[in-house]
Order: structure tokens, then C-alpha cells, then sequence
């Protein structure tokens, strides 16, 4: 299955660069995307946003608005209050509010909504309302948060006397303690992860369209996991009438998700409300800058870590400590037994004889989240640490980065491996994918260069990152979100000229599921991928799923397209016996067609055997030819990878250049190399920009820098690399199809290969760590340090 | 995103936009190619009750050599300098400033006399101007007056320009042989404002020497920095690596930049020394090339 | 004034609207005419979602007002196909895999377009700088710059066969 495609290219199967399915209406500008929507009576909303990061309201005064032409209507905190839906819950049970009657808590926050006939109008009747604000201590350092006398942000919550959110921790702490003690060496570390934010290029939005007559409500959103949001919907609004048989979520086109469009905003709920109380449709869609300072960020984490090795390099022991800051409430999408994510992953791909990690959630005056930017739960954090401790271990030692990490990866013959803090890691082979990736890039020879630069006083760095990922969330023994389990789903009705429509439980945000999905039915079916017409996204048809998220989608939906494939071949097994007029047992099937041992003359294809469904199936046997499936997966995936990253470094400015970057990757069986390369590129694009450009940051009164593409570094071709990309393929044991996730492998693995590279490049200056993004500055300032500026 | 309301004129002679601008002489705005204009209004920073769009009048964007000087027309776009041949050969100064301004797309409608007028000390041509010595043509109601370049700029987002003229030629003086030009900009991103650069025209004498140069800095203070101390020491010397380095260093010493997200007054100030040196050595190899 | 009548020539046709002055003419594009292919991604005239051709030339239609636009041809993605044939740069696109949630394309697709109007062979590097102006998350540039030399490489060929 791993290399040569069993199906021929008609076929299109497993392993086929299947031109994309969703490509010729995108290439004509066909696409539709929430705000291409319109429809007859469809009313326009803007926000008016605190310029304050906390402060009690004091009066907010619409009349001004109200007099625009156009202008319908204003939006309180005290309207929604009439409604109770002034505040509502958040995937991780904790509650934000969705327009305030007492108090704003972050910059940029909700404070009313203008309802007007057109975009314009709403932009007027917004910059006219006026509000007058009385300021509060702010509190944006999380530290600060957490310090005895701190103002408590959470007054709605009574009895609440402090900041914080939650206590997580797993692993040891007494035995890691005592094995750090006894080590060697230990190197320990501040790393901080900065605020960034996904900023696809769509930003979100609703079309909120409540039918009076029926009583039904439609809901066009950008949202990655609209069954879950139909449900969250009819449990928050079930009291004012909304019923979730007659709620219908519509994701149409999404320009981007990266877990941005996961969450469930303010201006959904307004919008919905609205749309509700006045019997029109109801358009919201945020504008850049209010999607970059007011929706789920990313990261965030201030991690201290530990890690301890004997004299010859074999690690001894891990030790993290975290601080989370949540902003002012806990709106991460994490899985609801995981505060934060799966960051016990830790441990990486290294054999790890015992850990302890701890994570402490705090609150402060900042937007609530904050889990999104291709994070898989918060891997890249904990990818991120271990990746850096593992290089900074080997400087200690004096040993080469490569060495160390071949002299800890977990051998392959370990696998399924128990990590000390819980994962079975799936399969693996991990000195593989980092020796592909050394012969490709040059390794011996860019060492031997850098030695010779390092003479001239000239700066080059090499830096590796040897990542393994964990998606696919995931078994319902430890996964749910608000309750709801993390299966996926696969409904497959196949038509008597032999066709075929599938509908799944996930939604592409640009990943390629009509392709790639069509693909997989074309491999268990024969049935060709062109004449399979995949669905997602509508509520009112699709089977129940949790989405597209967190890499997710082919190891659940995937798998129960797979299996759903399965169960309509054992029924065209039966029906093709009948026909043939031949025990089932005497039936061998190759791809596409079901044929008699020994008489392979006599066969019948599966679109014989489709029509035959309907046209001349066996008595008792029900007619048609279909089959559902909801995949609980056994066990999560472990796709890995090994990168290295060349730099080069301007001594007069610290710029970094990426001269080349190389990444190896492994999810197991691929369904399409073309869509898994796109994916690669693109995540290695994101692991790019917080490594070098983008970050979010608050000043002590709680004003946002960076809230603008101003500011707000996205990289342009100019700045990106040409990403070399290679593959080993080790498949998933448990995975129907042996295939694992991919989509957000690159941006976990590469931030840390950069980092890694720029210290690389300055370890001989006594350079130790550097936090991200690698700014030409923060380079510079060291460099002047060092006494090593131009 | 949404700018507030406005009336737009579209004179199609510059006496008609000239007496737009006198009746409102308060509140009207000359649009050029909007590329600074109409992002300000889209964020509802800055109002303007009248736009007076310059698009339709004739004769306003040409690049002509003539009686002693580059006459470039106020609202030549960006990308017509770029890719000008003339420029190209002539003057790389100005062809390297030109390229780095904002992005492709940008330069596409953005004009030289828009990047000027504006007064923003982080656009990239003042610099510029300020190295070649250039000189501008303001014309208004009673006929056109020269500006040297020297007291265009008055202070942050303010210019020479009366509220009812119109910024309608750059003059260059031809660089005489033996001169050579280069802009050197450090930006976050292709796309963004200049961290630090540094504009460089020099002309070199018959001995090699120094005979005439011309330092601008962008973006180092609330207007651009013509770095006088550098020049003064310049002129006249064999600009070996010692005589650029001293003079880079002078023309930081010249630098007041404010820290923002770009940098903090020293790494600014740095990197105009270090941009400096590297601008110097360009102009310098381009003259000897010449 | 504050209302103006304009025409526009947008894909070839006369196109006339009344119109407030300070109407974007992207707006004007999506909600007038309803050609929603242009794309709107930002506030400060950085992401190039909503790149057309005026008069030839690729401009951010967000930072153009509609009456600017009075007299001048636009061309936008729907006018790309011809008689139900793909323009090169759109077959390269769909060839080489250069979109993935297709939000940005249009954009790219027109900046490539007048790219290779004006230089027909391109460098990667070429390619690089003339989409500097436009923004992608999904597809890390790779791609994109794959599909404009194969657009390239085939209107040369197309140019080639024609002439012979």
C-alpha cells in the first residue's frame, strides 16, 4: 500500500495526485464563501468595541446612531440580558460574555452591535454610538495575575478571590525530581511563546437567517464544526424557542480555519439573536483588525523546563512547569479532560524514562482563548520546548544536535510505545526520517562549512527539530468537547448507474476533502474518484461529526469513509453472489469488481452490482446499496518528522535568512502526495512566521500592538523559503488505511528547527536560547553583546 | 474599512482642482494614487469633506531629461520609475528607492508626488530627494514656485505646500559622470516602512576624490534627516572603508528616531550607521563603475 | 459631489451604477454586480485578496474608489475563461496545485496575469517579487510560484503553436 497506487489513475485510489475536485469553482471566482452570500431582506451588523481593557460601563448612549440613515436598531449587553443570552458558555465550560451590561475585559471587546440596511450605514451608525467608560486596573501580566492583592478579574463568578483557571499536571513529580537531582547534567530554561494569531485570509463571519413562518433557523458561518455548533446553539438559545431539529448550520466555502474558526464568537451569537427578534436575515463579518485583536489567539505560554542527561547523552528525566494566560476567559477548543490540549507529548520522540509536567491557567485583561494556529492542542508548545531543550542539552555536552537525538529516539522496534506520561505512540521510525533528511540537506559538509565561516567571524546556523505529532482526536474513552464525543463520520449511498455521494462530519477549510475523500471510497470501492461527490459542512444532511481541526479528519472521517466503504462491499459481496449465482466464499474481489475463483470470466463490476441494488437484489434483502459509519478511533496517531533549517546571519542588521530548509515527514499511507505536499508547505509557511515575524503583544494598560496587518507580520513569497519536502511512510497499525494526520505537522516541527539554527549559529558566542519570533533586533542586540556586531 | 462620507471632484484642469482647493481650503484633500490617503480614511483617521482626485488632468506624469535636470511629473506612478530605463541607467538612487516602496501592487498607483507631499518622514522618496538636492515645483492660483528640497519638509506630516497648490514636478539635477547613487532599506517585511534606510549620491572627482554627496535618512526622525555632518566630512576625501565608516557614523549621529515595533532608538540609529556605510560603498563602486 | 453616475467596462461590458463617492470599488464589484470572485482579506490595503486589472494594470481594488474607476475598464477572475477555456494561469493553478482554500487565488491569479503580460518568461525569483503584494496562509508560495511558470511555459507554447 505505501508506494505503488493499487488503482489505476482512472480510479484515482490511494497514492494518485488526483487533480483537486473543489478547484473549478475557486479557479473562476465561483467559490462561496459567507460573505458572497446574500440574501432578499438581509440586514447588515457592525460592532462598537472597548478601546478599554477593563472598565466599568457607564452609559451607552445610541441615539446618535440611531438617527443614521439606514440605522435599525442598537444592541446592548441589556437588550441580550431580556433574552439571557448576554453571557454564554465556552467549549471549555467556562463562560465569556457576548455583549456586556457591567464591565469590559479586554481591548477590542464587544460592546454593542448596529443593525442597518447596508455595510455603510452599519460602519456610520457604529462610529456614532458613544460610550462612556470608567477604567479599571488592568492586569496583563499573568504573573502579576497570580500575585496575592492582584485585582480578581472574574467578578460574575461568586466567591472567585483569585486569577486562576485550572491546575493541570501528569507524570511523576516526586520520581522526575529525584532523577534530575541525580543526573549529570541538567539544563534548564524560560522559553516563552508570544500571543500570534491564525489570520487566514477570510476572516469570520455569519449570515443569520431566521424564518418566522417555520420557525427555523439558518445559520451560514464560518465555522470548522458546525454539528457542534447546531448543538451548542440549541443548548444556549434553547430557551428562546430555538430547537435543534429546526436549527440548520450551513459552512459553505472557508477561506482558511487553522482552528480560528472553531470557536464560537460574540458576533455569531448577537447576529443569531438579532436575526431571531427581527425576522430578516442578518450579516456580521469582522474586519482584519478586529479579527486579529478580538478572536481566539494562539500560544501564550510562559514554560519552564528542565532536562536532565547522563555525561554520555542519555536522557535522564523532564520537567515542565507552564503558565497559560487564557485572557479573561478559558474559550480554548481543547478537548474537555485536556485544560491544556495535549501537551503531555512532551517528551517527544525520545525515550524518556519518567517526566513530570504541570500547566496553571490564568486569567487576564486580554481576548479569551486560546487554542488555534495549526497547534493540534497545544503540541507545538510542548513540541516547541522539548525540541529546544534537546538542542540546548547538546550544546552543554558538547555533542552534535543529530547525535544526541539518534542516541534518545525511541528505537522502532519499541512500538507501540508507552510514553512515561501516557500516549501510546502508534508506530514510529524516527532515525529514519532524521538520516533522509541529513543526506538531503548535506549535513557532514554544511558542518564542515560552518567551521570554516566561524574562522572568518561569518554566522551560519544549523538547526534540527525531530518532532513527533499526536492527532486525530479521538477515543471516546478520553475525549469529548462540552461532552459530545470525538468520533467522526461516513455516510456512503451508492446510486444504481454507480455513482456514488458521500457525506462526512468534518469540513475542509481548504484541505482538499472532495479530493481526497472521494479517494479513499475509490480505493475500497473501485468505484472512480471523479464519480464520487463528497459532501460536508450542512447540518440538515451531513452525519454527525466534530469536525476539521487538530489534524484530524482523515484519521477519524477518513477512516469512516473507509470503514463505511467496507460494509457496502461486504453487502455488494452478497448481491453479487446472487447474481452470479455462487456462494459468497467462492467470490475473490480485486479492485472494482467481485469475480468467481478460478472463472474470473465471471465477474461483476461494482457498478453492475450498484444497479443490481436497486433493479434485482436478493428476497429479504433490503434494496439500494449504502451504509453510515461513526469511527470511535481506537487510539490517537503519531505522525513524525525530522527538519533542518540553514541559516545565515547579517552581522550589521541580525537579519536571518533561511538559506535552506529541509523536512522530512511521515503520516503513514498517503491518499494524495500533491494535497500532503500543499499541506507540508503551507504549515512550514506558519512555523516560519512565529519563528521570525508575527506576534501580538499588550502594553501595561492593555492596549494591543500588533493588531493590524500593520503591524502584524504575515510573510509574503518574498520572505518564505522554497521549502524542500521528502517522505519516509511508517503506517498507523490501528488506522483502517494505515494513514495518520498531516496538516499541522509542519507548523509543530519548524519553529523549533529555526530557533535551533539561529542559537546553532551563535553557540560559539556562549549563546544559549532565544526566544521567538527571532527578530533582527533581538540578534542584533547580542551580537553587540558579544562584541560580534559588524 | 469603511471610510466616513465625502465628496469627490474629478477637475479635469488644474485651475478647476486649484480652485477646488481654495474653496475648501480647510477640508479638502488632493487625491493622487490614494494609496496613503485612502487607507487613512478607510480607518477614519483623518477626514476630508472634499477629495479632489488629480487623476483626469493632462501632462501630469512624464519622466523627461531638460535643461539640466530629471522633471518628473507629481503623479508618476511608482512602478512607470521602476521600470524606466532612463532611471534605471541614470539614476540608481532613485530606481532603488523606487522598488522598495510598499509592494507591486502598491507602486502601481501610488505617485512620487503623493509619496512627497504627504510629509511622512517613513516614506522612502524624501530621503531620497534630500541625497540628489532635488528641488520641487508647487504650482497654485498665481503660477509655480520652486522648493528646494532643504525646506520642503517642515515637520511630521507637514510640507512647504500651501493647502491650495499642487506638488506638479520633481526636479533632479543630471548627475554629472563620475557620480553614482544608492538606497538601502531595512524593512521587517517586503511591504512595510522602512526600519532604517539610507540614501546615498555621490560624485567623484578626477582624482578619485569626494567632490559632491548627498545623505538622506528615512524614518529617523518627525522629518528626514539630510545628514550634513557626513557630507561635510566626505567632501574632498578618498572614500576608503575608514572615510565611509566615519561618515556612517556621522550620519547617525544625525539620526532622532522613535522606538516602535520596528526598533528601539539605538538599534534605529545603529542600523542608519550600518545602512549608511552600505549605501556609501554602493553609490561609491557605481560612480567608479560610471 | 456625493453621488456620482458611473460606467465601468468590467470584463469587457459596460457596467453603470449610481454610487456614493466613497463606495470602495471592490465593493462596488461584489455587492453591485455581484461578482464576489474579488475577495476582501484586510483593512490596511496589505493582503491583495481584492487585486484586479485596472486598465491592464494589477491595483488592491480596496483602496480604489469606484468612482476613481469612471471611464476605465476593470477585469476581474470571472472574466478569465474564455468560451469555456481555462486562461493559462488558471490551468497552471489547478495543474500544480496552487490553491488550497482558494480565498486568495483570485487575487494571485490576476497579479500572474499581468505579470506574464508584460514578461513572459519569468524567474521563480520574478514571480516571487510580483506576488509580493499578495498575501496566502495555506499554501507556503511553493506552489503558486510552480503553477504561474507552468502558465507561462504554456502561453509560450501556445504563442509558438499559433505561429507556426
Amino acid at each position: 500500500m505505501a508506494s505503488t497506487p493499487r488503482t489505476s489513475p482512472e480510479v484515482g485510489g490511494m497514492g494518485h495526485s488526483v487533480k483537486r475536485k473543489e478547484d473549478p469553482r475557486f479557479l473562476r471566482g465561483k467559490g462561496n464563501y459567507v460573505d458572497d452570500i446574500q440574501l432578499p431582506g438581509m440586514l447588515h451588523m457592525d460592532i462598537v468595541r472597548s478601546p478599554y481593557a477593563h472598565a466599568k460601563i457607564l452609559k451607552i448612549d445610541s441615539s446618535a446612531a440611531l438617527k443614521v440613515p439606514g440605522v435599525l436598531a442598537v444592541i446592548t449587553g441589556q437588550t441580550l440580558e431580556q433574552y439571557k443570552l448576554h453571557w454564554m458558555p465556552t467549549l471549555m465550560s467556562d463562560t465569556q460574555m457576548v455583549l456586556p451590561t457591567e464591565k469590559v475585559m479586554y481591548q477590542a471587546q464587544e460592546v454593542a452591535a448596529v443593525i442597518a440596511t447596508d455595510r455603510y450605514a452599519a460602519a456610520d451608525g457604529a462610529a456614532a454610538v458613544e460610550v462612556d467608560y470608567d477604567p479599571l486596573p488592568v492586569v496583563v501580566d499573568p504573573f502579576k495575575a497570580l500575585e496575592p492583592g492582584a485585582p480578581v478579574l472574574r467578578t460574575d463568578k461568586p466567591g472567585k478571590t483569585d486569577n486562576r483557571i485550572f491546575h493541570w499536571e501528569v507524570g511523576d513529580r516526586a520520581a522526575t525530581d529525584k532523577a534530575l537531582a541525580a543526573s549529570d547534567v541538567v539544563v534548564e530554561q524560560k522559553i516563552y511563546l508570544p500571543r500570534i494569531h491564525v489570520a487566514s485570509i477570510e476572516t469570520c463571519g455569519i449570515v443569520a437567517d431566521f424564518d418566522r413562518i417555520r420557525g427555523k433557523l439558518t445559520v451560514y458561518m464560518t465555522t470548522q464544526a458546525p454539528h457542534a455548533i447546531r448543538t451548542v446553539i440549541a443548548l444556549v438559545a434553547g430557551h428562546v424557542g430555538l430547537s435543534e431539529e429546526k436549527i440548520r448550520v450551513v459552512s459553505p466555502d472557508i477561506g482558511g480555519g487553522f482552528g480560528g474558526k472553531v470557536p464560537v464568537y460574540p458576533g455569531y451569537v448577537i447576529a443569531i439573536a438579532a436575526s431571531v427578534v427581527i425576522g430578516k436575515p442578518v450579516k456580521w463579518v469582522e474586519d482584519r483588525m478586529e479579527n486579529l485583536q478580538a478572536d481566539s489567539f494562539a500560544r501564550d505560554y510562559h514554560i519552564t523546563a528542565a532536562l536532565g542527561a547522563k555525561k554520555d547523552g542519555t536522557m535522564t528525566g523532564l520537567r515542565i512547569k507552564t503558565i497559560a494566560d487564557h485572557g479573561y476567559a478559558d474559550a480554548a477548543a481543547n478537548p474537555s479532560k485536556f485544560p491544556a490540549g495535549l501537551f503531555s507529548i512532551c517528551t517527544g520522540s525520545y525515550k524518556m524514562p519518567v517526566a513530570f509536567a504541570e500547566v496553571d491557567g490564568v486569567y487576564t485583561n486580554k481576548p479569551p482563548g486560546g487554542i488555534a494556529y495549526r497547534c493540534s492542542f497545544r503540541v507545538t508548545e510542548a513540541v516547541h520546548a522539548i525540541e529546544r531543550m534537546t538542542d540546548m542539552l547538546a550544546q552543554e555536552l558538547k555533542m552534535d544536535p543529530a547525535q544526541l537525538r539518534m542516541k534518545n529516539f525511541i528505537p522502532e522496534n519499541e512500538f507501540p510505545y508507552k510514553s512515561v506520561l501516557g500516549w501510546e505512540y502508534d508506530s514510529g521510525n524516527y532515525p529514519a526520517a532524521l538520516k533522509k533528511a541529513m543526506d538531503i540537506v548535506g549535513y557532514d559538509a554544511l558542518r564542515k562549512e560552518q567551521a570554516e565561516k566561524r574562522k572568518k567571524g561569518e554566522l551560519m546556523g544549523i538547526g534540527i527539530s525531530s518532532f513527533t505529532e499526536i492527532v486525530g482526536a479521538g477515543p471516546s474513552k478520553q475525549f469529548d468537547i462540552l461532552g459530545i464525543k470525538m468520533f467522526d463520520s461516513c455516510e456512503l449511498r451508492v446510486h444504481p448507474t454507480g455513482k456514488a455521494t458521500a457525506r462526512f462530519g468534518t469540513k475542509s477549510q481548504g484541505q482538499g476533502h472532495e479530493t481526497t475523500y472521494a479517494q479513499i471510497i475509490a480505493e475500497e470501492l473501485g468505484i472512480p474518484a471523479a464519480h464520487v461527490e463528497v459532501e460536508e459542512g450542512d447540518t440538515d444532511t451531513a452525519p454527525y461529526g466534530l469536525g476539521t481541526y487538530a489534524s484530524r479528519s482523515t484519521p477519524t472521517a477518513g477512516a469512516a469513509g473507509a470503514i463505511a466503504a467496507r460494509k457496502v462491499r461486504d453487502k455488494a459481496k452478497k448481491i453479487a453472489a446472487y447474481v452470479l449465482e455462487v456462494s459468497e466464499d467462492d467470490l475473490v474481489w480485486e479492485v472494482g469488481k467481485f469475480s468467481v475463483k478460478g472463472a474470473p470470466q465471471k465477474s461483476k463490476t461494482i457498478q453492475d452490482i450498484a444497479f443490481a441494488a436497486y433493479t434485482n437484489h436478493p428476497q429479504g434483502m433490503e434494496a439500494g446499496l449504502e451504509a453510515v459509519d461513526y469511527y470511535d478511533p481506537p487510539n490517537l496517531t503519531f505522525p513524525f518528522g525530522s527538519y533542518i533549517c540553514v541559516v545565515d546571519i547579517d552581522r550589521g542588521t541580525g537579519e536571518v535568512k533561511v538559506r535552506r530548509f529541509v523536512a522530512v515527514d511521515d503520516c503513514g499511507n498517503i491518499i494524495n502526495p500533491m494535497i500532503v505536499d500543499g499541506q507540508i508547505h503551507g504549515g512550514l509557511s506558519m512555523g516560519l512566521a512565529p519563528a521570525l515575524y508575527e506576534e501580538i503583544t499588550y502594553d501595561e494598560d492593555g492596549n494591543v500592538h500588533g493588531g493590524s496587518f500593520m503591524d502584524y507580520l504575515v510573510p509574503t513569497a518574498m520572505e518564505t523559503p522554497k521549502w524542500e519536502t521528502d517522505k519516509t511512510i511508517t503506517p498507523s497499525p490501528h488506522h483502517p488505511f494505515g494513514a495518520k494526520g498531516v496538516g499541522e505537522s509542519a507548523t509543530v516541527g519548524a519553529p523549533p528547527a529555526i530557533a535551533n539554527a539561529v542559537v546553532d549559529a551563535l553557540a560559539h558566542l556562549g549563546v544559549k536560547h532565544i526566544d521567538i519570533p527571532i527578530t533582527p533586533e533581538k540578534v542584533w542586540k547580542i551580537l553587540k553583546e558579544k562584541g560580534a556586531a559588524e | 474599512m469603511i471610510p466616513g462620507s465625502f465628496d469627490y471632484h474629478a477637475p479635469e484642469t488644474l485651475a478647476e482642482a486649484l480652485d477646488l482647493l481654495g474653496k475648501h481650503p480647510d477640508d479638502a484633500k488632493v487625491l493622487s494614487g490614494g494609496q496613503s490617503l485612502l487607507p487613512l480614511l478607510k480607518l477614519r483617521l483623518g477626514a476630508a469633506a472634499h477629495l479632489v482626485d488629480i487623476g483626469k488632468i493632462p501632462d501630469l506624469e512624464y519622466i523627461r531629461e531638460d535643461g539640466g535636470f530629471l522633471k518628473i511629473g507629481g503623479r508618476t506612478r511608482e512602478s512607470t520609475l521602476e521600470h524606466s530605463p532612463l532611471v534605471r541607467r541614470k539614476y540608481p538612487l532613485l530606481a532603488d528607492t523606487a522598488e522598495v516602496i510598499a509592494d507591486p501592487l502598491v507602486r502601481n498607483l501610488a505617485t512620487i508626488g503623493g509619496n512627497l507631499a504627504h510629509g511622512d518622514p517613513a516614506n522612502d522618496h524624501p530621503a531620497t530627494m534630500l541625497a540628489y538636492g532635488a528641488e520641487i515645483v508647487a504650482t497654485g492660483k498665481t503660477g509655480t514656485r520652486t522648493i528646494p528640497i532643504g525646506k520642503f519638509f517642515t515637520s511630521l506630516f507637514e510640507t512647504a505646500l500651501a493647502p491650495d497648490e499642487i506638488l506638479t514636478e520633481i526636479r533632479i539635477p543630471v548627475p554629472p559622470p563620475r557620480s553614482g547613487g544608492a538606497y538601502v532599506k531595512l524593512e521587517r517585511k517586503v511591504g512595510d516602512f522602512a526600519t532604517a534606510a539610507s540614501a546615498a549620491q555621490v560624485t567623484l572627482g578626477p582624482g578619485g576624490e569626494v567632490e559632491r554627496v548627498g545623505i538622506g535618512l528615512t524614518n529617523a526622525g518627525p522629518t528626514p534627516i539630510q545628514a550634513t555632518a557626513a557630507e561635510q566630512f566626505l567632501r574632498g576625501k578618498k572614500p576608503d572603508a575608514g572615510a565611509i565608516a566615519e561618515a556612517a557614523r556621522l550620519a547617525a549621529s544625525a539620526a532622532a528616531p522613535a522606538a516602535d515595533r520596528r526598533g528601539s532608538v539605538e538599534y534605529k540609529t545603529e542600523m542608519a550607521r550600518v545602512l549608511t556605510g552600505r549605501a556609501l560603498a554602493k553609490a561609491i563602486a557605481r560612480a567608479q563603475g560610471a | 459631489m456625493a453621488r456620482h453616475t458611473i460606467e465601468i467596462n468590467v470584463n469587457g461590458a459596460p457596467s453603470k451604477g449610481e454610487v456614493e463617492s466613497r463606495l470602495l470599488l471592490v465593493h462596488f464589484l461584489r455587492e453591485n454586480l455581484r461578482l464576489t470572485g474579488t475577495h476582501i482579506g484586510c483593512d490596511t490595503t496589505h493582503c491583495g485578496a481584492c487585486t484586479v486589472l485596472l486598465d491592464g494594470v494589477p491595483v488592491k481594488s480596496c483602496t480604489v474608489l469606484a468612482v476613481q474607476a469612471d471611464g476605465r475598464a476593470v477585469d476581474t477572475v470571472e472574466g478569465l475563461e474564455k468560451d469555456g477555456k481555462l486562461h493559462p494561469v488558471q490551468e497552471g493553478f489547478f495543474q500544480e496545485h496552487g490553491l488550497q482554500c482558494g480565498y486568495c487565488t483570485p487575487g494571485m491569479m490576476m497579479t500572474s496575469c499581468a505579470l506574464l503580460s508584460t514578461n513572459g518568461s519569468p524567474t521563480e525569483a520574478d514571480v516571487r517579487r510580483a506576488i509580493s503584494g499578495n498575501l496566502c496562509r495555506c499554501t507556503g508560495y511553493v506552489n503558486i510560484v510552480k503553477a504561474v511558470l507552468h502558465a507561462a511555459a504554456s502561453a509560450r507554447e501556445q504563442k509558438a503553436a499559433k505561429a507556426s
